[in-house]
């Protein structure tokens, strides 16, 4: 494994990544790629699942350092189960957001970590919020992170619209993580998409030969 | 380290300490250069079949260029239905397995029921995730349970990905290659067996840290198959000398018996409370 690891940030396996989430009209969609890599050159497994759920209506999505994304997702799921007893009812979005960001916070010299979190509670519907790496928490339409990010602002930017169907949505979301995949070695793999609404979840895989093609491919 | 608590957890959050230790030592030593670990060069694979899980390991421990053990036990029992293969640092995956083992096997007792795979697998990631990469095994955990049958890996960072079928260690690329070609889902368990021992052997043929005998473990809802070695390497050395000397080859001059005169001084009875 030693020869694999060159100088790279980040430590041990990363997730590389490309992640993105949406609003739409009635819901909101979350999804990732699937790749895990070690010093920008070895790919360490092509089936990693970064879409994690953490309540019944609330996924986050990893980026970052693939270890301690896993740790802090641990932990959090178990405050927020812990949470969730004491209040005798589900937590709410950005309750499970503000966990991830006071461990990512607080500990944000030895971890290096950023997540998404998207979800449907019933006091604010459908919500994305944004846990960077040092720990700031926003909450935003449409987001996207991960190396892979950088390759799709624009399209994100000019295509996104809020309001939009379920379909169309998930057609959004389907070809910006292809078109990130394209470009970014370090993201790739097959495309996992959850779709959460007030009525349930619901997970969609795209795998890779069914990706949408593009001009140049 | 308390021996007689079970699963004891660290205290709540993130403990960093050992970061900070690590800081520290590392002012200590010239250049910065903290001494290196000694590796072994290793092949493990594990393949998910029908039926179960197979594991495979070659059973060579070197140090630097020297082959330190010929027949080296690179599978680890974990649990009754759970084996572990272990690559990295030797002394590494033989402590952590061993606390895994005698963790799970407390808890088997207490609860009357055979451990989880994925409950091993958390507990190894909980632990390694605490020292940082600093513990350096890169293990292969699988085992079958009442939910089915599972291969999961944990990194020295403490990062867990459950795989079909998988390589670690320095043979790793040229066992994948095999496994990447040969597998497919619900395998019998012949051609399992089968995919794992060639996969092992590329493993041994191109890495020289990698080599002697190959040793397969299938675990199924049955028991657990430990075959040791399951190949022998074509290049064993046939010894024409022997090596053992039979009784009388050096003379005895003189001999002296002196009897040893013990009485007891102190005799204590207590009495067991079998109430």
């Amino acid at each position: 494994m030693e020869k694999h690891y060159t100088d790279s940030k980040v430590k041990g396996v990363s997730t590389g990544t490309t992640i993105l989430a949406a609003i739409f009209d009635g819901g909101v969609v979350i999804g990732s790629d699937s790749r895990a890599s070690i010093g920008g050159e070895y790919v360490s497994s092509k089936t990693i699942n970064k879409v994690i759920q953490v309540h019944d209506r609330i996924f986050c999505c990893m980026a970052g350092s693939l270890a301690d994304a896993q740790a802090v997702i641990k932990s959090a799921k178990s405050h927020l189960s812990f949470h969730s007893v004491q209040m005798e009812s589900p937590p709410l979005v950005i309750a499970a957001a503000s966990v991830l960001k006071e461990l990512c916070y607080k500990n944000k010299d030895e971890l290096q970590a950023g997540f998404l979190t998207a979800g449907w509670d019933s006091k604010k519907g459908p919500q994305v919020y944004v846990v960077s790496l040092g720990g700031m928490l926003i909450s935003q339409q449409v987001t996207i992170g991960g190396s892979g990010s950088t390759y799709i602002y624009g399209y994100v930017d000019a295509k996104y619209k809020p309001n939009m169907t379920r379909e169309e949505c998930l057609q959004f979301a389907t070809n910006a993580l292809a078109l990130a995949m394209g470009r970014d070695n370090v993201s790739g793999g097959v495309a996992h998409l959850v779709v959460i609404t007030e009525k349930g979840v619901e997970h969609v895989v795209v795998p890779g030969d069914k990706l949408p093609r593009f001009n140049d491919e | 380290m308390a021996l007689s608590t079970v699963l004891e957890t660290p205290g709540a959050g993130f403990n960093f300490d050992n970061a900070t230790r690590n800081a520290a030592l590392e002012g200590l030593f010239k250049g910065g250069q903290t001494p290196k670990p000694l590796k072994t060069g290793t092949t493990i694979a594990g393949v998910v079949f029908k039926d179960g899980v197979v594991l495979g390991a070659d059973t060579r421990a070197t140090s630097s260029e020297v082959v330190a053990d010929k027949m080296c036990e690179k599978i680890h029992f974990i649990s009754p239905n759970i084996y572990c293969c272990g690559a990295g640092t030797a002394a590494d995956t033989e402590k952590t397995t061993e606390l895994l083992s005698s963790n799970l096997s407390i808890f088997s007792l207490n609860s009357g029921r055979n451990p989880r795979v994925v409950m091993a697998v958390n507990i190894l990631q909980d632990m390694l995730y605490r020292y940082h990469g600093q513990i350096g095994a890169n293990l292969i955990l699988g085992g079958v349970d009442c939910t089915g049958n599972h291969l999961y890996t944990v990194g020295p960072y403490g990062d867990v990905n459950k795989v079909p079928y998988l390589a670690m260690g320095s043979g790793d690329l040229a066992a994948l290659g095999i496994l990447e070609d040969g597998f497919k889902h619900n395998l019998e368990l012949e051609e399992a067996k089968e995919l794992v021992r060639s996969s092992v052997h590329a493993g041994i043929m191109s890495d020289l840290g990698s080599g002697n005998n190959i040793d397969i473990c299938v675990i199924t809802k049955q028991g657990v198959d430990y075959i040791r070695p399951y190949q022998e390497s074509e290049y064993k050395d046939d010894r024409k000398m022997k090596y053992k000397y039979r009784p009388g080859t050096t003379k005895v001059l003189t001999e002296k018996v002196v009897p040893l005169k013990l009485e007891i001084i102190q005799e204590t009875v207590q009495k067991m409370d079998t109430a």
